[in-house]
């Protein structure tokens, strides 16, 4: 199975993931979009981990654990977003991302 | 093969689905889906962390906040219905860019007989002696993380 195949899987994901941060309006939505864009960059990374494996590279490891670091960093990301969204919507009831301009005022 | 198929639909269900709960309940059959794969690349250290994490922390949290805001009732208002379709379509040229500059790379295949990097042992070699610096700084972010959810949160 060649590498390419990951890579294009990885690429449709990541744009499904760029199209809903575009398209919807919602912002929990938007944020698993995010989350549907790292995790087709883990993928991609974790294939070409493989790749370097099979090729006999040593430290085909690190690219692993740079995908355990992109975790981390996603999973305090997450906490802090969702704690805005959260007191976004107790100030004005809505996640709606239009309601943020007024922001600018 | 079939996982990938699965993947995609239930990506595009995250996006295209009206109600929020339905598209966390999307994700996290993608999820599910990018595990498989990460076991097929045998990296079960990652596929099992991939799993705890997403499926079992950040999911569930974004369901938690779901239904704290009981937004099962209030539909996304319908407005500006161009924009979705520019944003489809600014997505759509991005796909079709990238693939149309990987399409002729020629890549190696990947074979299929197990190796032993993705192990536990392993990658905690690496971890344990070559990263960890950003390991530590990592938990200090985790705990800058909480302390900022706590005070962001808090009623005042």
């Amino acid at each position: 199975m060649p590498v390419q195949y990951y890579i294009f899987l990885s690429i449709a994901l990541f744009c499904i993931g760029v199209m809903g941060v575009l398209m919807r309006r919602n912002a929990i939505i938007i944020f698993m979009c995010i989350e549907l864009m790292l995790n087709a960059v883990n993928l991609l990374m974790v294939s070409f981990s493989k790749m370097w494996a099979d090729a006999g590279r040593v430290d085909a490891g690190s690219a692993q654990l740079f995908v355990f670091f992109i975790m981390v960093v996603a999973a305090a990301e997450v906490a802090v977003g969702l704690a805005i969204i959260t007191m976004v919507y107790r100030n004005t009831h809505s996640v709606d991302i239009n309601i943020l301009n007024r922001l600018k005022n | 093969m079939v996982l990938s198929v699965i993947a995609l639909i239930s990506a595009l269900g995250v996006v295209l689905s009206k109600n929020p709960v339905t598209s966390v309940l999307c994700l996290i059959i993608t999820f599910f889906t990018i595990a498989g794969h990460y076991i097929m690349m045998n990296a079960q250290f990652l596929a099992v962390v991939h799993i705890i994490v997403y499926a079992g922390a950040i999911m569930v949290l974004f369901l938690y906040v779901l239904m704290l805001m009981n937004l099962n009732a209030e539909l996304e208002p319908q407005k500006r219905n161009w924009l979705k379709y520019a944003g489809a379509i600014s997505g759509g040229a991005l796909l079709v860019v990238l693939v149309a500059a990987l399409r002729d790379a020629s890549m190696p295949a990947l074979s299929t007989q197990p190796t032993e990097i993705g192990l536990i042992k392993n990658l905690g070699q690496i971890l344990f002696k070559q990263y960890v610096l950003p390991f530590e700084v990592s938990s200090i972010l985790f705990l800058s993380a909480m302390v900022g959810a706590v005070v962001i949160g808090k009623k005042d």
